[in-house]
């Protein structure tokens, strides 16, 4: 009965289920300007916040005087350290296991810091009053190098002792955070000693920042009559702010309700707590008024969450023949004033220890030490699961430096490397239990997808013409594979602040037979609405169009870690599956009871349970939603509603093959990328359409990343890139058309085998990027050179290389 | 500071508002007429999210004073389309994927609505000029441009069939 009648077919198609390029259900709202971003949130009486941001990089605070701010018509307060104090909310914990000041205590650490909190009538008159608070400042030494902080006798933390371990171990020097240290070390040693070839480089991947469109922010609202906050913000982890906001201002859970509206992008950028979140909750509770803080862009570049910045430097081993001994890393972490990067805790380093790669490397080790510096505070996943972003960048130079090493084509170094098929599951030296991959299938397709053969004969041939001055534009061929690990994850493993990465769902079927269904993850543009019930459509038969999905109000939606790190899709979708399943699996008994045969009689079948070997005899889900509710059926509970924490067993482990063909303008330093194809393999696909737009989308992020943007420091500290003038953001004319195209591997362990994709784009794309402009100055010599690969890098590693003459 | 009485027309509607010379316009229209399409991602005139239309020209009304706006005629993304009647080029993004966390849309969609006014047969070269205007950290522009070209196109269709 399982055979695929016309009729069954329209029934599938009618679902709107999985593997569907399903249209968007959030578009009519968004395109018709109906969205609900946090700024748009406009309460009885609400207030205004503002920050006093420090100028200065490293100072301390001599004093601080508000009285003329106070004294201005329509300033209700302005907070200081000293007024946070007695609530013990001058300092608040980050979610690396360090602390971080809310408001100056003392001193500043980084430029833009937040010294004073200003709430005003109207966000005009808070300007203002940040204007009038007079704040004296005695300068300090400035750090900005991460090598010279740990040899500095300047301490910039003086809060901690110096002799106590961190959160994460002894501690060297008072500038130091922590060492982690995976993998065997002596072993790694003793390889790279006795081998052939070795190859060794220094790779900087440079400070950025996620800067989605909408900036960060918050409006809280304290109702002293029923003692209940309610807090709106941008934030990806909702659940987890409700318990840091119990915590922190001793208010019970049960009284604070964390309502994450419509979040305009968010990148990583949103999984932290700020100061102003803090600050709007205490404003309000002073005021007895609702508070909104909503920071400007320059805020946002300033003082919230970075990403990147860690010195990576590696050694790479190999036989004559190009096959990986070993491989040997030590990195040293920027991680600014305060550690507030967001990782699972047992992983200070977040998942940099995937710098393996896609490759069979015996043997390997890798050290990270987190240094203090002053500059601003994170280390966030930018589109990216904890550092992976670093490592795949990372393992993509050291192979194409071998491949320089050993004069060997980079394309067929990686194949000769790759694990294979029959070696999954595969245990990577650095402890990662690979799930599922096919790697020689999907590079043999991109590699012919391109015609890699003619690109690179077409590139010899530039070589020449050049040489011979016929041109001045040399060629590159930008290679990278990649391999994710994504879906954070085990609870055993995996937890923050020591809230264990599971996620959740809830679904809730209608007598009618449309449903709701209600995660613990929060969709900041990736389309949840839409593909999450994708998947209950093809989990339990009733039409996706019959489903509403709603995230990101805790009073409603079960507890869950988030939306970040590429998770949503392999522990939210798991337990999305897994709620359905149970719904399915009481719908089995309902559908048996009305048929009047055994539960085992029956089966499903699309969109209803049907009598085995009688497929004319059915019951669709609709009869069963309905019957579920009107139906005293003996030993069965009324209603048809299910609920799912899933603790994934594994994380999982997309990968892809990007190839970037770039033309480079030798006296210009300018790039015109010819073209760019994406192969993404992230094991089942929900919904095509979306997956497309989250791979062109994760592109244009590299794309920025790799050639030109980048959080700049001066020596004194001063942040040189915190307006949209000097951070790179490409528009639609600098970014180019990209080919997307794919596998499918599944994951064994998934209940529907997806994998995540958003990130992918992102961990894949700079290596691509990158490797381009490497790969076109190969011929003349280069080996490295730092990104962002912006017109004046690439001049001067033209200059540097005597190719202007 | 003084407030000034200020005439606009918003979405056909004749307003009267009180601003202080200071006040910008993408204020005005969120925070005064409650027009909370346009946004603000910068407020320096680089990302285009505040874009509206005003006497027939894209502005970014982040980087206008409401009192330089006195006596124009305003179309916000409100006043592009409605529920029952979208715009083709509302509908465009939608079938397309020309958008992700929604938060550039108005501004981009607006801006669009006056390019294939200037220019009702655009390249995919004079699309992605035309929009640079206004930036997207989602989509990568690429299903935007497709979203422009096919409501042009249809655009184009149905005045063809009109004439
Ligand atoms: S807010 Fe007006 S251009 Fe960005
Ligand atoms: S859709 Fe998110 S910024 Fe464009």
């Amino acid at each position: 009965m399982n055979d695929m009648t016309p009729d069954r077919e329209e029934r599938k198609a009618n679902l709107k289920g999985m593997g569907c390029a399903r249209k968007r259900v959030e578009d009519a709202r968004f395109t018709q300007g109906k969205g609900n971003y946090v700024d748009d949130i406009s309460l009885p009486g609400m207030l205004h916040g503002d920050f006093v941001r420090s100028p200065y990089a490293h100072a301390r605070v001599k004093s601080i005087n508000i009285d003329a701010a106070m004294a201005l018509d329509g300033v209700v307060a302005v907070l200081t350290a000293k007024d946070l104090e007695p609530l013990s909310l001058h300092w608040m914990p980050t979610l690396a296991g360090d602390k971080q000041m809310v408001l100056a205590d003392g001193k500043v650490l980084f430029q833009g810091q937040e010294v004073a909190f200003v709430v005003a009538k109207d966000r005009y008159i808070a300007a203002d009053a940040v204007e009038l608070v007079e704040v004296e400042y005695e300068e300090l030494p400035v750090i900005v190098d991460p090598f010279k902080s740990l040899e500095s006798d300047v301490v910039l933390r003086e809060d901690l002792d110096p002799s106590a371990d961190g959160a994460h171990g002894p501690r060297k020097h008072p500038n130091h955070i922590f060492l982690w240290e995976v993998g065997d070390k002596g072993a790694t040693e003793a390889v790279l000693d006795e081998a052939d070839v070795v190859a060794e480089e220094t790779v900087y991947y440079h400070r950025t920042h996620p800067c989605p469109l909408e900036p960060c922010g918050s409006v809280a609202s304290m109702d002293k009559v029923n003692g209940k906050l309610t807090l709106y913000g941008t934030f990806q982890a909702p659940h987890v702010v409700r318990t840091v906001a119990s915590l922190l201002s001793g208010i019970e859970e049960h009284n604070i309700r964390v309502v994450s509206p419509d979040i305009g992008g968010g990148f990583g950028n949103k999984v932290g707590v700020y100061p102003g979140y803090v600050c709007s909750i205490v404003a309000s509770i002073v005021t007895g008024v609702p508070v909104k803080w909503v920071e400007d862009r320059m805020e946002n570049l300033m003082s919230t969450a970075f990403a990147r910045d860690y010195h990576m430097h590696g050694k790479i081993s190999a036989t004559k023949e190009g096959k990986i001994t070993g491989l040997w890393c030590h990195t040293t972490a920027d991680h600014g004033a305060f550690d507030a990067c967001a990782d699972p805790t047992k992983y200070p380093a977040g998942f940099m220890s995937i710098c393996t790669g896609s490759y069979d490397i015996p043997v390997a080790y890798l050290g990270v030490d987190g240094v203090y510096t002053n500059k601003a505070p994170g280390g966030v996943a930018y589109r990216c699961s904890f550092r992976v972003t670093e490592a795949a960048y990372f393992i993509e130079r050291m192979i194409e430096v071998l491949a320089i090493e050993l004069n060997m084509d980079a394309a067929e170094l990686r194949r000769i490397n790759f694990i294979k098929k029959d070696q999954f599951p595969y245990n990577s030296a650095l402890g990662w239990e690979y799930d599922s991959g096919d790697y020689h299938t999907a590079w043999d397709k991109a590699l012919e997808a391109v015609d890699y053969d003619g690109l690179r004969k077409e590139q010899a041939e530039r070589v020449e013409a050049f040489k011979r001055g016929e041109t001045r534009k040399l060629m590159g061929v930008g290679l990278t594979f990649f391999t994710e690990i994504v879906g954070a994850g085990p609870v055993k493993n995996c937890d923050i602040l020591g809230m264990g990465m599971f996620d959740s769902c809830e679904i809730r079927i209608h007598p009618t037979g449309s449903a709701i269904a209600r995660l613990g993850t929060i969709s900041q543009g990736q389309g949840h609405a839409t593909t999450f019930a994708q998947i209950i459509a093809s989990e339990i038969g009733i039409p996706a169009d019959s489903i509403t999905i709603e995230e990101g109000d805790t009073d409603t939606a079960p507890y869950g870690l988030g939306t970040y790190g590429s998770r949503s899709t392999p522990v939210a979708g798991a337990a999305t599956a897994m709620a359905g399943r149970k719904i399915k699996a009481k719908a089995q008994m309902i559908a048996a009871y009305l048929l009047e045969v055994h539960d085992d009689d029956v089966e499903f079948d699309v969109d209803r349970f049907a009598v085995k070997g009688a497929p004319e005899r059915f019951k669709t889900m609709k009869d069963i939603a309905y019957a579920a509710y009107n139906q005293a059926i003996p030993g069965v509970e009324p209603g048809l509603e299910a609920v799912s924490y899933y603790d994934p067993p594994n994380m999982t482990y997309p990968f892809g093959a990007y190839i970037c063909v770039m033309d480079v303008d030798v006296d210009t330093g300018t790039t015109d990328i010819r073209q760019f194809y994406a192969l993404d393999d992230c094991g089942t696909r929900i919904n095509p359409m979306v997956i497309e737009g989250q791979v062109h989308g994760g592109l244009t992020e590299a794309l920025a990343i790799a050639m030109g943007q980048e959080i700049a420091y001066d020596e004194m500290g001063n942040c040189k890139t915190a307006t949209l003038m000097d951070f790179f953001i490409p528009t639609a004319w600098e970014t180019p058309h990209y080919t997307t195209d794919h596998t499918t591997t599944p994951s064994p362990h998934h209940p529907i085998g997806a994998k995540g994709v958003g990130e992918s784009p992102n961990v894949g794309g700079v290596p691509a990027f990158s490797n381009a402009v490497h790969d076109a100055f190969r011929a003349f010599g280069l080996r490295q050179s730092h990104m962002p690969h912006d017109h004046w890098r690439i001049w001067k590693t033209a200059n540097d290389l005597g190719l202007h003459g | 500071m003084t407030k000034h009485h200020i005439k606009l027309k918003v979405n056909g509607t004749e307003h009267d508002v009180l601003a202080e010379p200071r006040e910008l316009l993408i204020h005005t229209l969120r925070e005064q007429l409650d027009l909370k399409g346009p946004h603000v991602g910068c407020e320096t005139s680089h990302c285009g999210a505040c874009t509206v239309d005003l006497d027939g020209k894209s502005v970014k009304a982040c980087t206008m004073f409401t009192v330089q706006a006195a006596g124009t005629d305003i179309t916000t993304i409100e006043g592009i389309g409605t529920p029952d009647a979208m715009h083709v080029l509302q509908e465009a993004f939608r079938e397309h994927h020309g958008l992700q966390c929604g938060f550039c849309t108005p501004g981009m969609i607006t801006r669009a609505y006056r390019l294939l006014q200037e220019n009702p047969t655009p390249t995919e070269e004079d699309v992605r000029f035309g929009i640079a205007g206004n930036l997207c950290r989602c989509t990568g522009y690429q299903n935007i441009v497709k979203s422009v070209m096919a409501a042009a196109s249809e655009l184009n269709t149905a005045k063809e069939a009109a004439q």
